[in-house]
């Protein structure tokens, strides 16, 4: 051993985010004290970002198994069998606390993060979705940085995604005050490949050698794990060097590159280097497979020269890979990164003692069991108490000053508005198999080789969420499979993305808790097992919290077929409301985006949810979709009806709608409750003869009619509004708020 | 017939470009690899959108350079049948067998939509089966699309009726308008739009496909 651990110990505790504790637990687990490269390794992989201590207690609620999981969580990402031979990797991941310090940095490396995660496995990535938030653009304090972090996470994504050759075929923006210090970049991605053709990151085969391919090592992203676990204070911006830089064509090159070293049959395991780099890679690798590793650093490709043992094992630099091969066939290996351009060494082999052997020139420089550092982190059941609000349950006194004028205002919000500016920076098309892409209620990628498609949805809920994790938790679930529903697919699986707070406050601590049970109980009776994600805490920035914000991604499988497009597609259908006009009272009005862009404010509790009525609802929404009885199907969700016609008009034809209420209009318009879908249809019959048989009202309430949207409650008001004036107040409010 | 689809390690609408050919147009496609001199058997040659070898340096920079451009530059110069679709545009033009060049955006940001365009021309391999001011709806996606040469090369390309395709409402600030112009002798087509994807019934339109079907014609009348 050649360092030794400078005093005080506690400052070097305290830079390594470890505590006093887990350093006791240190010793223990070596029988001695560490030098500092080794306890530069422990502090990443026990970080909260690689060792999910504060959550996996609870994860271990989640539902993680059905007969299409071929793989749950542990591995790089969760697969699902698809049939015909086939099965699809996907995973989503967050890459917030970089996208605070270097939007485009930080975003276009997530997309790249994720993007290895999935063909790491063997699987060629089809689909990106991103769910990203920020703080108001119009905020007098903070909308010039707001709007700045937008367009360079826009950016990032861009640059990233396009290059690599990777459609981005839908997610969600939405913007609240709490993600003005913190926002949230989650990437989901998915590929596709043979059941045969799954690799998985085990270091098998004693004497087998080790493998490093792509990218050199240099200085970027030193500890990004240990940064991305922590809170941020006024000092973000000297954290820059802990965000990584990224080169999507050199992940493109990897992407061929790994794919086609695959088909030789020499790679035995392959795990890519993301968030701890060589130091994740090889001890998750040699843990999974109950082996160890040999290695010399003097092999690994360095971009730059006098690089410490420490900086190496904790770089986080972009696009490489470790790979472990079969004795013998390195060369096959070789030969494939040689005609892609990129370096590859052997750098170690695996040995049978279990033990992380790192050397400097023959001389070791750290030795660990890889089980300690993948396995043995300590896990802590946090305290948590009731989850935090400071919200009053009952609403306040209003009146509307005028429906149609609260409908235009909501369609011109950051939150409600099209999108259509960011997502037209992204390919959504390349590899032509976007079926639907943005701006659908669900994206529709098909599979070539299968004939049949996946349908997959991206959402969050931060306001349902702060007011009740639980339950706000169960709507994002069913408002996801609703969406793959009206589409005609069936919801099989879900990845989750938990972003929070500091899990060391308790009622923090209690919003993780009770979101995760939450989303163990609604997929549990949705029958989507959770196959990965990732938790992102201390989502904090000057003591002030991001409302609890899990995301989650579902994805459903259905024929190949023409989509069901969202808007009216001609004048004379009858509007349906399938699933009725739901309830609401004044306490489950305070989340709604109502209560947010006409009253700002927020209170109460979320919408009421029957998930046994959801998923009768749902099972109709498919069977009219994939029946072929419907011209068009549009899921409501915020804003509620009302917000909901408007959008069924964006494809130039519009509605005049009718109905009773005993709601208050306000109420009655824009209220969200959820298990409802809004049809055109020339079937009616054949729609409500269904929607009987599911046991689900399918209301008429007008008919689809060219020019306006009118709306007029019995013994009540009315609006209308010419389809023009909607669409082009929300067309063009987001490049209005941008300033472009 | 038989088309040769150009792979450079950052080509990414490569199997795009395969697909519409062997699946929407029913003919064979072979992969080339840019290291690769020899283009012997094949009837045209598709140079397909992504990013070469990373486009750092300018879109097609150093792609020119590549053998696989030699045998390119050889088989268009006999004849051949050359289409160059986005980042193949920008490599036609990089290597100098179309003229002018592909700079930034006027708003200086990527643009992933489908445009309208006019058919400028019929008078070519590549839009013989569309009619002279036919409308065509086909995606870009691009980021340096904008069509940019000096005076006398456009009026020149005006003259000779070498524009094939404008835009209708311009989205990158392409001079004239221009999507995609011909080589003097016609065989050789480079534009930004898309139109491999655009060419299958289940996507959201087929207006591509009658730039392959023009392509196919073509070969056979000349066969």
């Amino acid at each position: 051993m050649t360092e030794t651990i400078p005093t005080p110990l506690d400052a070097l505790l305290k830079t390594h985010k470890l505590t006093r504790g887990e350093y006791e637990k240190i010793l223990q687990l070596l029988g001695r004290e560490p030098n500092l490269t080794e306890l530069g390794i422990f502090s990443v992989m026990w970080s909260e970002h690689c060792s999910y201590k504060s959550s996996k207690v609870h994860l271990r609620k989640l539902p993680t198994e059905s007969a299409r999981v071929l793989q749950g969580p542990g591995e790089n990402a969760g697969i699902i069998d698809i049939g015909g031979g086939y099965a699809i990797a996907f995973k989503i991941e967050s890459h917030n606390h970089p996208s605070f310090i270097e939007p485009f940095q930080g975003a276009a490396t997530g997309v790249g993060g994720i993007l290895r995660d999935i063909f790491t496995m063997g699987a060629r990535p089809i689909a990106v979705m991103d769910a990203i938030r920020f703080g108001p653009l119009g905020s007098a304090e903070n909308g010039a940085r707001n709007r700045r972090i937008l367009d360079g996470v826009v950016q990032g994504i861009s640059h990233y995604g396009n290059c690599f050759g990777v459609p981005t075929v839908g997610g969600e923006t939405a913007f609240e005050a709490c993600y003005d210090g913190n926002p949230l970049v989650n990437v989901f991605a998915l590929g596709v490949f043979k059941h045969d053709e799954i690799f998985l990151g085990r270091a098998e085969g004693v004497g087998n050698p080790v493998i490093y391919v792509g990218a050199r090592t240099g200085r970027d992203g030193i500890n990004g794990a240990s940064m991305a676990s922590d809170v941020f204070t006024t000092a973000a911006e000297l954290q820059r060097p802990t965000v990584q830089v990224g080169d999507p064509f050199m992940e493109k090159l990897l992407l061929e590159a790994c794919i086609e070293a695959m088909k030789t049959g020499a790679i035995v395991g392959i795990q890519d280097m993301g968030a701890a780099g060589l130091t994740c890679s090889t001890s998750e690798m040699g843990s999974r497979a109950e082996t160890g590793i040999d290695f010399d650093l003097k092999y690994v490709p360095q971009r730059e020269t006098g690089m410490t043992p420490y900086e190496i094992m904790l770089s986080e630099s972009q696009e490489r890979m470790l790979l472990v091969a079969e004795k013998g066939r390195e060369q096959e290996i070789f030969d494939v990164f040689n005609k892609w351009g990129l370096e590859s060494a052997t750098i170690g082999k695996v040995t049978d003692d279990g033990m992380l052997r790192v050397r400097n020139n023959g001389v070791v420089v750290a030795e660990i069991r890889n089980r300690d550092l993948a396995d043995e982190a300590p896990l802590y059941n946090r305290p948590y108490t009731k989850p935090y609000r400071d919200v009053p349950m009952e609403g306040p006194v209003f009146a509307s000053a005028g429906l149609d004028g609260d409908l235009l205002a909501m369609l011109a919000s950051n939150d409600l508005c099209s999108k259509k500016w960011i997502w037209e920076q992204y390919d959504y098309m390349v590899r032509t198999n976007t079926l639907a892409g943005p701006g659908c209620d669900a994206a529709i990628v098909r599979i070539k080789e299968t004939g049949t498609s996946v349908a997959m949805s991206l959402d969050g809920n931060g306001r349902y969420c702060y007011l009740d994790p639980r339950e706000g938790a169960k709507l994002i679930v069913a408002e996801c499979c609703r969406n793959l529903s009206i589409a005609g697919a069936l919801p099989v699986s879900l990845t989750n993305n938990l972003n929070f707070g500091n899990p060391e406050r308790p009622e923090i601590m209690a919003q993780l808790v009770e979101a995760i049970e939450g989303l163990a109980e609604a997929c549990t009776f949705f029958e989507t097992p959770i196959t990965g994600g990732n938790v992102s805490l201390y989502n904090e920035t000057l003591g002030e919290s991001i409302f609890p914000t899990p995301v989650v991604g579902v994805v459903g499988l259905l024929p190949t077929m023409k989509p069901i497009p969202s808007a009216f597609p001609a004048a004379g259908l009858d509007v349906v409301l399938l699933g009725g006009f739901g309830d609401c009272d004044l306490t489950h009005f305070g989340g709604t985006q109502y209560a947010k862009q006409v009253l700002q404010q927020l209170w109460g509790l979320p919408p009421k949810l029957d998930m046994e009525f959801e998923k009768r609802v749902q099972a109709a929404a498919r069977e009219i979709a994939l029946g072929g009885l419907t011209e068009s199907a549009h899921d409501l969700g915020e804003g509620g009806l009302a917000v909901g016609l408007a959008e069924c008009t964006f494809g130039g034809i519009g509605a005049a709608v009718s109905f009773a209420s005993d709601l208050r209009p306000e109420l009655a318009l824009f209220h969200e409750a959820p298990s409802r879908v809004l049809l055109g249809t020339s079937k009616l019959e054949e729609v409500q003869r269904v929607a009987a048989a599911h046991g689900v009202p399918a209301l008429s309430i007008g008919k689809t009619e060219a020019g306006s949207l009118s709306i007029a409650i019995a013994n009540g008001p009315a609006m209308r509004i010419e389809i023009d004036r909607l669409y082009k107040t929300w067309d063009g409010a987001l490049e209005e708020a941008l300033h472009v | 017939m038989k088309f040769a689809v150009v792979v450079f390690p950052g080509s990414n609408c490569d199997h795009d470009a395969y697909y519409a050919v062997t699946s929407n147009l029913g003919q064979q496609a072979d992969f080339v690899w840019h290291d690769s001199e020899n283009l012997n058997g094949f009837d045209a040659v598709i140079l397909p959108g992504g990013f070469s070898y990373g486009d750092h340096l300018r879109c097609g920079a150093i792609a020119r350079f590549s053998p696989v451009m030699r045998a390119v530059k050889k088989f268009a110069d006999a004849g051949g049948q050359v289409a160059g679709f986005c980042n193949g545009f920008q490599i036609l033009t990089e290597a100098h067998i179309l003229p002018g060049a592909l700079i930034r955006n006027a708003g200086l940001r990527y643009i992933c939509k489908t445009i309208g365009l006019v058919t400028a021309t019929a008078d070519s391999p590549f839009t013989n089966t569309l009619e002279k001011g036919q409308l065509l709806h086909i995606p870009i996606a691009h980021g340096e699309g904008c069509y940019t040469a000096d005076a006398a090369t456009l009026d020149r390309l005006e003259a000779e009726d070498r524009v094939v395709f404008r835009y209708t409402n311009n989205p990158n600030g392409s001079m004239r308008d221009i999507a995609g112009i011909l080589n003097e002798g016609r065989n050789v087509m480079g534009m930004m739009p898309h139109p491999e994807r655009v060419s299958d019934p289940l996507m959201p339109g087929t207006d591509g496909i009658g730039v392959f079907k023009s392509m196919m014609a073509a070969l056979v009348r000349s066969s």
